[in-house]
């Protein structure tokens, strides 16, 4: 039809922020709140959702995705709380090193991947340490509209437990705290078990936790529609390798410590994102020619298309051999 | 601009007419000399001023009609509008949607006033005025999703989204192009696509439904579909195929020009943000022959497209029957001249009819 041609834009639409307050949760979690800069509210979201955090690290442009933690009742601050990784590639150590209140930030607009079912006539939530944060705004979501949950969340140590005595203390019929080292232990089968029928389960925590109750779930017979699991994976470091971009025409080296679509996006080429966590699909690239292995990591493609060597998610995955053409 | 809205009919006496502005901004759907599904989707972020894409919702001079013809169609059928149970937050998300949209383009017809989650929402082409607590569905004389969009233009399908597909559990379809949300509602997106000839052969489906999972909000997607219908019917349901299936057989080629319209389909694609739903507007607009002729591009395109379209999508959409008899009709106003590329009639700059 094209009325008035437009060019997708990469990413979801933006919202100039400044940051509101930095509070510090404990040793390792910092909550990040954000105001709009225009001075109007947030765009409503849904529990689940979540947004990527654009931070300008010197010449580098870092791009995370947070799941929104903040009440979807209250559209005048979003917030997010970002767990600090020692090791990691940067991201969340900018976040707990550099930024500071009254930042002037830019953040995208709420795009959900693990939504609630509201066909459910339960939900029960199941978190392992950082994994609590959707489910934070999820519960808003739930207490606004009657509905009817129960959180059961796993933590390293009781001084590690983010937001815990919050939780216990606001809906203490309603959430289970699980602490590590004092050898508590979720009790998967008796807890999968006892549920009515209707009952959806969701997940958010380490693979081995998300791994588990899916495992756990099937096992009991659950249906694979009525467990839900959210898992941002990060871009793994690897050895460096060329791509040649074919609609480009041009040939790129991806850096060891950098993914497939940042060093895409670094030599210029704008190619379509959204999660940056090989959940969404958006960044899916076909494969022109290649000569070697892939290292597909995403949840996005599945078992066939991986082996098929003709699709590849640039955002979390990688490659080995001499040559690697892409229609991009 | 303040619209003049019309007085008029679509059934019975069918008075229902376009006004030189409204042919002026008709979506003429073919943007070349031929035709052939596509993934034609585009952005809808505004479009050229006063353009039916100009605006998230548009109204024009119809839409009082239209919204007393949508008032009958429910009277004597309910089933047009249904939600199930777990809709309804969608339906207000919908509801947010169209308030919000409508005030903030159209601030002379329409208000909306929010002090927390106490609205009160003023339309004043249909003369409404309510007060009304978001969220809370005793304050409203309809649930949300029918309230609002008995105020709205075009058939609204409310899509939930799970499973990696989109399910038709809500709707407000009553200006629809033959198929029935009584039938279709709580199926998948190819449940309810599987009648379409062809597309899925070209693997339509499968882009077009991974390319809806993805709509974002803030950024609404939209593209144009189109059919033929005789007389300017807005209800051609297969409920009520009964009293216009039998309107096809009455085209004469004397009649023909005022009788035959184009039916044209905006459809949009917004996120609902509170329920992760999508809505999918569709919006019909309805052109008799004759309006159209009187743009020369669009009589010599339009002769082309219809004459060679493949017998299944003449057939799939309803009028391979009457298509020699368009064709007489349509072929006057082909001289045979080149087109200029795009959808739009381009006047001015189009040389008047050579024969």
């Amino acid at each position: 039809m094209s009325a008035a041609p437009q060019k997708t834009k990469p990413g979801a639409e933006k919202i100039a922020v400044t940051v509101a307050a930095v509070v510090r949760v404990n040793d390792l979690m910092t909550r990040f709140e954000f105001k709009r800069r225009d001075g109007q509210l947030f765009p409503p979201f849904s529990g689940g959702a979540h947004t990527v955090v654009e931070m300008k690290d010197g010449e580098k442009t870092r791009l995370n995705p947070y799941s929104l933690m903040s009440s979807p009742g209250d559209l005048s601050t979003y917030a997010i709380t970002v767990r600090r990784d020692d090791i990691g590639r940067g991201g969340s150590l900018f976040m707990h090193r550099n930024v500071q209140q009254g930042d002037d930030m830019t953040i995208t607009y709420p795009v959900n991947l693990f939504s609630l079912d509201l066909r459910a006539k339960k939900h029960v939530f199941l978190a392992g340490g950082i994994g609590i944060t959707p489910f934070l705004a999820m519960i808003h979501q739930m207490e606004q509209s009657n509905g009817n949950w129960e959180l059961h969340y796993s933590v390293k140590t009781k001084s590690l437990g983010s937001y815990v005595d919050d939780l216990t203390q606001m809906y203490p019929n309603k959430v289970k705290i699980y602490i590590d080292d004092q050898s508590q232990a979720i009790d998967l089968k008796g807890l999968l078990d006892g549920q009515p029928l209707g009952t959806h389960a969701y997940v958010c925590g380490p693979k081995g936790m998300i791994n588990w109750v899916h495992a756990t779930a099937s096992a009991q017979g659950w249906p694979t529609e009525c467990v839900h699991s959210e898992e941002f994976l990060a871009p793994a470091p690897g050895e460096p390798f060329q791509v040649r971009l074919c609609k480009s025409d041009i040939v790129i080296t991806v850096g060891e410590q950098e993914s497939l679509l940042e060093a895409i996006e670094r030599c210029g080429v704008e190619a379509p994102f959204l999660c940056r966590g090989g959940s969404c699909g958006q960044c899916e690239t076909d494969v022109v020619s290649a000569d070697g292995e892939f290292v597909h990591r995403d949840h996005w493609l599945d078992d066939e298309e991986h082996a098929s060597g003709k699709k590849i998610m640039p955002c979390v995955s990688r490659f080995i051999g001499t040559s690697l053409e892409l229609d991009r | 601009m303040t619209i003049q809205f019309n007085d008029e009919t679509f059934r019975d006496d069918y008075s229902f007419k376009n006004s030189e502005w409204a042919i002026n901004r008709f979506p003429f759907p073919f943007h070349e000399d031929s035709y052939m599904y596509s993934v034609n989707m585009e952005q809808h972020r505004g479009g050229p001023k006063e353009s039916i894409f100009e605006k998230r919702f548009d109204v024009d001079e119809h839409y009082v009609s239209e919204m007393r013809d949508r008032a009958m169609v429910l009277a004597d059928d309910p089933l047009r509008c249904q939600s199930l149970p777990h809709m309804t937050l969608a339906g207000w998300d919908l509801l947010e949607l169209i308030m919000v949209s409508k005030s903030e383009d159209y601030p002379d017809l329409f208000e909306l006033h929010r002090d927390k989650d106490n609205w009160r929402w003023v339309n004043k082409p249909l003369g409404i005025d309510d007060s009304f607590v978001f969220l809370d569905e005793t304050t409203l004389p309809y649930g949300p999703m029918e309230y609002i969009t008995r105020q709205a233009q075009g058939d609204f399908c409310v899509l939930d989204q799970r499973e990696e597909n989109l399910w038709m559990d809500a709707g407000m379809i009553t200006t629809q192009a033959d198929w029935s949300l009584d039938f279709d509602i709580g199926m998948n997106f190819f449940e309810w696509h599987a009648p379409v000839p062809k597309a899925h052969e070209l693997g339509i489906f499968t882009r077009a439904l991974k390319f809806l999972l993805n709509v974002q909000q803030g950024a609404p997607a939209r593209r144009l579909n189109w059919t033929m219908t005789v007389n300017p019917l807005l209800d051609t349901s297969p409920e009520n195929y009964h009293k216009w299936g039998i309107q096809k057989t009455s085209l004469t080629p004397e009649n023909l020009g005022s009788k035959q319209h184009l039916r044209v389909e905006l459809q949009t694609f917004f996120r609902l943000p509170r329920s992760n739903a999508l809505v999918f507007p569709i919006r019909c607009y309805l052109c008799s022959f004759q309006d159209l002729m009187t743009r020369p591009k669009w009589g010599r395109r339009l002769h082309r497209v219809i004459r060679d379209l493949p017998e299944e999508l003449a057939t799939y959409k309803g009028f391979i029957d009457n298509r020699p008899m368009m064709l007489d009709y349509l072929s006057q106003f082909d001289d045979g001249l080149p087109t200029s590329p795009g959808v739009f009639a381009d006047l001015d700059t189009e040389p008047a009819l050579q024969k």
